[in-house]
């Protein structure tokens, strides 16, 4: 497994490797770029850089204006100060098609000491609301980087969440992302996790525990949240009785919910267990300590599934 | 398009504005007063200030206009028919279902609308990109924003106003529709926005204060400004707001009003001109 990298990190890396091949990407932040990781792009190509202060709306509106001209802008926050600005999102960018990257760094409780006004919890829940706007969630290094070329060609607004914290490897040898596919990294045959970000590894991890209990649980890294994979979703639905979604999002809303509409819409009686953060706001504490209090740690995680699979 | 004398634009605008109460009045619904307010100004932008192509509606090198204040569109409507971007007949079917011209502006249905706006406060900031691409590719490109006083409340709009000016953007041109209400009554018992000029000036930009009404000093106010390279340029068009029509002028009922059959025979009869 190779060294921990935050996806935040990824995105930054691949900002620079991409802005040299494609002259039409410009980037803006909101006096964030530091924490964002747009600031290797910044300093290497100034003059696509465009520093917007703390003025969020405002960088979205204008990010739709860039984009109306053929520029494909990434434009960089926190999740939830993006979140915060949602009817600019909703009418300059989602309505009007605008070709534009939200980037929303900073997801969940697993940013820690900040505590709640700082974490994206409802961002999925939001942005998926909104007609044509893809919401995409890596899971490590190979990943972002993978889909950071992807997204200079596709066309349409897209909203990209990505991690303060140090995510292990996840992806197999030889990946390719595909967009709107999940990615089989575990077979199973009692269940399956649907898992998003940071999660994945998680529940890796909680899987292999498992096994070793006499569980066989598969796991699905779900990066594409919308459009969802739908028919890899009902496929493991149709096989298994029980279902998991493990995110760091309130479930309301989020993987959970768009695994929760997919399987019901269809009629199918499977039951769905959503592991996240629980319909609450967020508060201080070390990454570690409020993982570990909303279960969502591999032993979290192997913890719920076992109580559920076994009564 | 070929640059109308004072004259003529002031004949467009009185066409423009006969066409704009038949839509509105077909509609059964709508924004009569600010569409009014704004005529004149648009009027003077399509057919004596910027390059656009009606032919071509995404020139990379045309100027482009964003109407921050999206309820007012059937003003642009007037303006883009009477260019020729699509038939005057088509104005007719303003907000029906499927129609090109919805309530408020969409860029995606509607070939020669540059921002779908309706939301108050985000033309500028959508008009100030627009700039910025301009500027980065090297296109002399201009931007022009029209905005609404009540709009002007919105905080999205100071954030515009701070960016363009610190990024030093003098190929946007934002201008004020002046009308002095909102829905709910006079913009200085609602929300106060005075002193206006000093607010803007403070905000970096040099300030022309006009009457939104005479061409001449419309087309006058836009040419400083396209020669302004030091600041940006913000010019307060103080307007009526249902300008022509006795009966709406400054009546603040016809904020969000159409006209009925009968008001629609006066307003016209009042106003003249041909059709």
């Amino acid at each position: 497994m190779s060294s921990a990298k935050a996806t935040r990190a990824s995105f930054g890396e691949a900002l620079v490797e991409l802005g040299n091949e494609f002259k039409n990407l410009v980037v803006l932040d909101a006096d964030l770029s530091k924490s964002t990781k747009s600031e290797g792009f910044a300093k290497k190509y100034p003059d696509r850089f465009f520093q917007m202060g703390i003025s969020e709306m405002n960088m979205i509106g204008v990010a739709a204006g860039l984009s109306f001209t053929g520029k494909v802008p990434f434009l960089c926050s926190f999740g939830c100060f993006l979140t915060g600005r949602f009817d600019t999102i909703r009418v300059s960018v989602g309505y009007s098609q605008a070709n534009v990257r939200l980037v929303g760094t900073h997801a969940g409780i697993g940013i820690g000491e900040d505590g709640y006004s700082q974490m994206a919890l409802e961002d999925i829940a939001c942005l998926r609301t909104l007609p044509g706007m893809a919401v995409l969630q890596p899971a490590d290094d190979v990943e972002t980087k993978q889909m950071m070329r992807y997204l200079m060609t596709h066309q349409g607004p897209v909203y990209l969440r990505l991690t303060r914290q140090n995510l292990d490897a996840v992806s197999p040898k030889n990946y390719k992302f595909q967009f709107g596919k999940g990615v089989e990294l575990k077979s199973g045959t009692d269940s399956v996790i649907f898992a998003t970000g940071g999660l994945v590894g998680n529940s890796l991890k909680a899987a292999e525990a498992l096994a070793k209990e006499g569980l066989s649980v598969g796991v699905v890294n779900i990066h594409s949240i919308k459009p969802l994979d739908e028919d890899l979703v009902l496929n493991w639905a149709k096989r298994v009785k029980h279902v998991f979604t493990a995110e760091d999002h309130n479930v309301v809303g989020g993987l959970g919910g768009a695994v929760a509409e997919a399987i019901a819409t269809r009629g199918l009686a499977t039951r769905l267990t959503r592991i996240g953060v629980q319909d609450t706001y967020g508060e201080s504490g070390s990454p570690e300590a409020l993982y570990e209090k909303h279960g969502l740690d591999t032993f979290g995680v192997a913890r719920t599934v076992k109580s559920v699979l076994k009564n | 398009m070929q640059k109308l004398s004072i004259d003529d634009l002031t004949k467009k605008a009185l066409e423009s504005r006969r066409l704009i109460l038949k839509m509105l009045a077909e509609a059964g619904s709508g924004h009569p007063g600010g569409s009014l307010s704004a005529i004149d100004i648009v009027t003077a932008l399509y057919f004596n200030e910027m390059k656009h192509d009606p032919k071509n509606p995404t020139w990379p090198d045309r100027d482009v206009f964003v109407l921050g204040k999206g309820h007012g569109v059937p003003a642009v409507y007037a303006t883009l028919a009477a260019c020729g971007y699509f038939s005057a007949d088509e104005c007719m079917s303003l907000r029906k279902l499927g129609s090109r011209l919805q309530g408020h502006p969409d860029r995606i249905r509607l070939p020669g609308i540059e921002a779908s706006t309706g939301s108050l406060g985000q033309g500028l900031s959508i008009a100030q990109g627009y700039a910025m691409a301009a500027r980065l590719d090297g296109r002399s490109s201009r931007v022009y924003c029209l905005i609404g006083d009540g709009e002007s409340q919105e905080g999205q709009v100071w954030e515009a106003a701070l960016s363009i000016a610190h990024h030093k953007l003098t190929n946007v041109v934002t201008i004020l529709d002046q009308n002095k209400f909102q829905i709910d009554g006079a913009v200085k018992d609602v929300m106060s926005l005075e002193p206006v000029a000093d607010k803007w000036k403070a905000f970096g930009f040099d300030v022309i204060d006009i009457n939104g009404h005479d061409m001449g000093q419309i087309v006058d106010a836009l040419g400083k400004a396209r020669k302004n390279t030091s600041r940006p340029t913000f010019i307060i068009a103080n307007t009526v707001k249902g300008k022509g029509v006795s009966f709406m002028e400054n009546n603040n009922h016809w904020h969000g009003v159409s006209p009925n059959p009968d008001e629609l025979r006066r307003a016209l009869a009042e106003l003249g001109g041909s059709s």
